[in-house]
């Protein structure tokens, strides 16, 4: 029984008990409407949410925990034999899994169950037959493997008969119990409400998964990666070349170097730009000039990275060579921190801005008016007054953008290059985390292996470095409101 | 006492003149009024400079040069059964069309009187893209009873070509290049002043899937468009219930504890997540952990719902905000419970600003391209995915990783075809805006 | 016209520092203030009086040109200082203001230290020329202010971290550093608190030996504690105008009686 089907039954059930709650309420106060406690449509909805509630959270558990389950007692049935030479446990049960929907595919095209159980590895051509429907498996399948996956589809298939009669089984019963438990003094609309707010719960702890599941995640995997690879190296070798045999030297440094580099570049195009702009928005622009140049500075923030990305990599990269690197005799490559970090700054200018437009806003009337009042020149009550009274706000905004500089992927993969170099010459191609993070995910290194599990613990920095600057900024700029209000 | 009160030592009695002093304040005044004016329009240069090359290298994409043909249909070629049954003319392959194109082309080159001696037929038939036969057999499986005929075909230019009447391939680059030599070129130019050849509206960049690195001329943006559509969807259709559940929770509903505090820091800080991380983030849960396939878009739907949530939430609770205690007051007031007051008046009134801030998140959504790279998204698929709920659990492309994926092929035809994409992408993401902005000006209402 | 050495209450002999006539101001389309008129005399306290939004505010901030900060305000009419017209084109408002200075209804400090918040207007208007000329100038305005003694040893202390009564008190030493000769206050006291209150008007009393002040106030019994002259403002017209004791004791015009009887306002 499909999942959609199951859905479906559950769904149509819920909206039987929704009619059935309405009907019996009804009834029960003798077809008075004024005899019940809540009105007859919350007696229907209590029915419908105790049906359909319950089975589809089961539903989700069970689809969560059915593949783990089914993982640990197959995975008993391959030995280290027939794990072979340069391969992984992992990665003969991701052939186990492959091979096991290979066979539901051929089920499906009308193969006879009976024929599939008594069906041996190594007498008859799986590889062959399974080509056959598009499922590619390497080399032979060894009897144990091929064991593995006949167990493994059947207890799938059992573990989905059984999750479809549990669910069937706690939908049934939910409309059971909450449509005969039905009176006319029953609270049906507190029931009601308590389920809504429950679920509203549930809505808003969505945001804490998130995070947990990052860090779990970027922990979990990072800490494999630390079992094949030293801590040591990755924190303080100052080389990065990974290698597909093995050997490779993994030191974080070089990565983080371009990350700060072409952050920096692109901070110092950004900030002073963004400031000024801001500060010339909100105290000197007339409101037409104001309404036409904001909304343009806003499109640059709606811009996607990746049109950034292009715009590095077809016009501003080649532009730099051209006139700048070369002549200079800097360097002849178009990818390079000054493209970059010149992209990403364009890109920050109207970030910046609009932080500082809000703090500077923030900065009271009273202030200008002091300055003002004193005979002092808007520049001087901008440059004595409101920006050392907005400090504060301005730093937890360049914080900001700053982390989103570091974050930043398009821009770097396009625009910054592929190449791990501790160097200071802003014409030269170099690479920063998240460019390394996309290419060894990317690439066709097998999972298991330190040089794509690198990427977790790449992660695992970023988000650490980006969490600290973000939570460091947000704390002053809440600091710094409070202080206004 | 020093007497203060005598005025300023310098200052002079007239108000009318300035002093030097003053002066040079005014003049630091004039300059940092300027910084300021140039600041901004530095940005907006900026943004006048990105869209001007953008739309300088992007804008040909929407035409393709194609050649005129008229091309004899053999019966005794395509139909050897003679009986116009399509089942039986499908085992002519694309080969059998490509031979009779060929022979149009030169046949339609005899006639106008152009010179190809210098060429070998294999050059002058490789001015056709290797995609001119497919189209010429589709179009002939679909009404068989051409064949036998002469008709009039259009038949799709090489990329070289197409580079050539767009000025990206000239004569000079042409010596360097392997896949087009100047004397090619020569026929060309003659061919076009017969008008034998000619640029062309291209609807297939809109329909076509992706095309592999040596035929950049059928490349389309038909697959992206569909996954990034059915993407939309689901973020749509999981983000909103969320997010507005979890807005009336934490703006209605919650008390002011530890709780509560914990679920608005993570808030915030999810905001700000580099984009990458969320990839990471699906990579491990959603295709290792839970088994979902790569490149699908049910696995980019469900990373790209988790990083607008914060962004809906954010501006619903802004909207929630909006509406004037003194409504909750009235509902409360006769009788209402928490949840009718809610559901009943405060939502509805939220309405527009929940909306507005759902297309905004929307739209950033549809842009985001990191995340999904990591997913698998930058596959080569050239299959349509089927239609949902199936095709989303089957490998499509997105518009934003398509862009990309074209920008790592060598052949320079494939910039202008990200270039295009990119404006496709940037019309949809101001149509979206451009909605947000309607909508908010439609509805909006000042308390 | 003789020097004045001492100061007299005869506005009769005093000359006159700003000269208003056919005075109007529009915010946008609402005309705040209609046609005013008044004489502000040298070395006199000037109360403007009348109720909420009457324009006495408004009026005040023209007479600085603090109206040219708000875009939409446009004012009409001559105002004229010693002699000279404040919204001619070829006045700079930078240099009036440092002559006509400003003090507002609620203190705003600059988030510095209480030192630089006084030392703000000589550095910008270049008033000392070595660190010692603007200790003096500080010390002599807090002194001014009333505010030395309890200032003195936390000049470096931050100017927001005192108390109502002493920010405000800052405010006015910030004000006098620059050495206007005129000194506009907008309600000064309208956040302080009784002690606070007298203090300020007991400074206000003071300063006038000096300066011509203008204190826009809502309460009549300071107009009558410290001015000498007194307008009353309603609806946006001036109303009344004449020596404080007059406009108190025998008002002329039956809309000032009600004011400071109570029945309007």
């Amino acid at each position: 029984m499909s999942i959609a089907l199951l859905s479906l039954i559950v769904l149509g059930l819920a909206a039987l008990g929704y009619l059935l709650g309405r009907q019996r309420a009804l009834a029960a106060a003798g077809g008075d409407m004024r005899r019940l406690h809540s009105l007859p449509s919350y007696y229907g909805a209590s029915v419908f949410l105790f049906t359909a509630v319950p089975a589809f959270l089961a539903m989700v558990l069970w689809l969560l925990v059915q593949p783990v389950v089914v993982d640990r007692s197959t995975a008993a049935m391959i030995t280290a034999a027939d794990v072979p030479q340069g391969s992984s446990h992992a990665l003969v049960m991701a052939d186990v899994r492959r091979i096991a929907a290979g066979l539901d595919i051929l089920v499906a095209r009308g193969m006879d169950e009976d024929l599939l159980a008594t069906m041996r590895a190594d007498l008859s051509d799986i590889r062959g037959r399974l080509g056959g429907v598009g499922v590619a498996v390497a080399e032979t399948v060894s009897p144990n493997v091929f064991e593995a996956a006949k167990s493994y589809r059947s207890l799938a298939n059992t573990g989905r008969l059984a999750m479809a009669a549990a669910v069937l089984a706690l939908a049934v019963g939910g409309l059971l119990y909450a449509a005969f438990r039905i009176t006319p003094d029953l609270r049906a609309r507190n029931i009601v409400e308590s389920f809504i707010r429950v679920l509203l719960i549930g809505a808003s702890t969505i945001a804490i998964l998130t995070t947990l599941g990052i860090v779990l995640s970027l922990v979990f995997e990072s800490w494999h990666f630390f079992r094949l690879y030293p801590a040591k190296d990755f924190f303080f070798s100052l080389t990065w070349n990974p290698k597909f045999g093995g050997g490779s030297s993994l030191g974080v440094w070089p990565l983080v170097w371009g990350t700060l580099y072409v952050s920096f570049v692109a901070l110092v195009v950004a900030v002073p730009l963004g400031i000024l702009a801001a500060i010339y928005l909100s105290e000197y622009a007339s409101p037409t000039v104001r309404g036409l140049a904001k909304p343009a500075l806003e499109i640059l923030a709606g811009i996607p990275s990746i049109v950034y990305g292009l715009f590095a990599l077809i016009t501003v990269g080649p532009l730099l060579r051209d006139w700048l690197a070369m002549p200079l005799g800097l360097g002849d490559s178009s990818s390079s921190v000054a493209t970059a970090g010149l992209v990403m700054g364009i890109m920050l200018i109207p970030y910046v801005s609009s932080l500082s437009d809000d703090i500077i806003n923030a900065v009271p009337q009273a202030m200008r008016d002091g300055s003002f009042g004193l005979g002092a020149t808007p520049s001087e009550t901008v440059r004595q007054v409101v920006l050392p009274a907005a400090l504060p706000g301005i730093v937890g905004a360049i914080l900001l953008a700053a982390s989103r500089a570091i974050g930043e992927t398009m821009i770097v993969v396009m625009g910054a290059g592929a190449a791990a170099k501790l160097s200071m010459n802003p014409f030269e191609a170099m690479t920063t985390v998240t460019v390394k993070i996309v290419s060894q995910l990317t690439g066709d290194t097998e999972f298991a292996s330190p040089e794509t599990l690198v990427a977790f613990a790449l992660g695992l920095t970023l988000f650490v470095f980006t969490l600290g600057l973000n939570v460091l900024a947000l704390f002053i700029v809440r600091k710094y409101r409070e202080q206004y209000e | 006492m020093t007497d203060l009160s005598a005025g300023l030592p310098h200052a002079p009695r007239s108000l009318f003149e300035a002093d030097a002093r003053t002066r040079r304040r005014n003049a630091a005044e004039a300059r940092f009024r300027f910084y300021g004016m140039a600041a901004v329009a530095v940005g907006i240069l900026a943004l006048v400079f990105l869209l001007v090359s953008i739309l300088g290298n992007g804008l040909s994409s929407f035409r393709q040069t194609g050649i005129e043909l008229q091309v004899t249909l053999d019966a005794a070629v395509l139909d050897k059964a003679g009986n116009r049954n399509p089942e039986d003319m499908k085992k002519v392959t694309t080969v059998g069309y490509g031979k009779i194109i060929g022979a149009a082309l030169v046949e339609g080159l005899a006639g106008a009187g152009i010179d190809t001696s210098a060429l070998t037929t294999k050059q002058v038939s490789a001015l056709l893209s290797d995609e001119a036969p497919r189209r010429l057999r589709d179009m002939v499986l679909a009404d068989p009873s051409l064949v036998g005929q002469t008709v009039p075909f259009r038949a799709l230019a090489s990329g070289r070509v197409d580079g050539f009447l767009k000025g990206r391939v000239t004569m000079e680059s042409a010596r360097l290049d392997s896949n087009v030599s100047p004397e090619q070129l020569e026929v060309v130019q003659a061919m076009k002043d017969h008008g034998m050849l000619s640029l062309a509206f291209n609807p297939s960049f809109f329909t076509n899937a992706d095309a592999s690195e040596l035929r950049p001329e059928s490349a389309g943006l038909g697959v992206a468009m569909l996954g990034s559509l059915y993407m939309m969807i689901i973020v749509l259709v999981l983000s909103l219930p969320i997010g507005v559940a979890a807005s009336i929770y934490l703006e209605e509903l919650a008390p002011q504890n530890r709780w509560t505090d914990i679920i608005e820091v993570n808030i915030a800080n999810l905001a700000a997540v580099p984009a990458i991380v969320y990839g990471i983030l699906a990579l491990a849960l959603f295709i290792n952990f839970m088994g979902l396939p790569q490149s699908a878009p049910v696995v980019g739907g469900l990373v790209l719902t988790l990083m607008t949530l914060p962004t809906i939430i954010i501006a619903t609770r802004a909207a929630l905000k909006a509406v004037p205690p003194s409504i909750r007051d009235a509902a409360l007031g006769v009788g209402a419970s928490r949840m009718q007051t809610i559901f009943h008046h405060v939502l509805p009134l939220a309405m527009p600003g929940i909306l507005t801030g759902t297309i905004l998140g929307l739209a950033r959504a549809l842009g985001e391209s990191a995340p999904l790279l990591l997913i698998g998204m930058v596959a080569f698929v050239k299959d349509y995915p089927s239609a949902p709920p199936q095709g989303f659990m089957e490998p499509a492309s997105a518009l934003p990783v398509q862009v990309y994926q074209w920008t790592q092929r060598a052949d320079p035809a494939f910039v202008e075809r990200a270039s295009g994409a990119i404006i496709v992408l940037l019309v949809f993401l101001i149509a979206m805006n451009a909605t947000a902005i309607l909508l908010r000006r439609r509805f909006e209402r000042r308390w | 016209m003789n020097a004045m050495q001492t100061p007299v209450i005869d506005a009769a002999a005093l000359k006159p520092r700003i000269a208003a006539s056919g005075v109007q101001v529009y915010y946008g389309t609402n005309h705040a203030l209609k046609d005013v008129s008044v004489d502000i005399l040298d070395r006199t306290t000037t109360a403007f009086i009348g109720p909420s939004g009457c324009g006495k505010s408004t009026f005040l901030r023209c007479l600085n040109r603090m109206n040219d900060t708000v875009a939409s305000a446009r004012v009409e009419g001559k105002i004229l200082l010693d002699g000279q017209d404040i919204y001619d084109k070829r006045v700079d408002p930078v240099q009036l203001r440092a002559r006509i200075g400003m003090v507002f209804q609620k203190p705003n400090p600059f988030p510095k230290s209480i030192y630089d918040n006084v030392a703000y207007g000589p550095r910008i208007h270049g008033l000392a020329r070595t660190r010692a000329d603007l200790d003096e100038i500080v010390e002599t305005s807090l002194r001014r202010a009333a505010l030395w003694n309890e200032v003195k040893d936390r000049l470096q202390a931050p100017g927001t971290g005192l108390s109502g009564g002493q920010q405000q008190r800052l405010c006015i030493a910030r004000a006098v550093a620059t050495g206007p000769e005129v000194l506009l206050m907008d309600e000064p006291c309208s956040a302080l608190d009784p002690i606070a209150t007298a203090q300020v008007e007991a400074l206000i009393d003071e300063l006038r030996e000096r300066y011509s002040v203008v204190i826009v106030t809502h309460s009549m019994q300071q107009a009558a504690r410290v001015s000498q002259k007194t307008a009353f403002f309603h609806l946006g017209n001036l109303v009344e105008y004449g020596d404080t004791q007059q406009i108190f004791t025998n008002p002329q015009d039956p809309r000032t009686e009600s004011y400071i009887t109570g029945r309007i306002g």
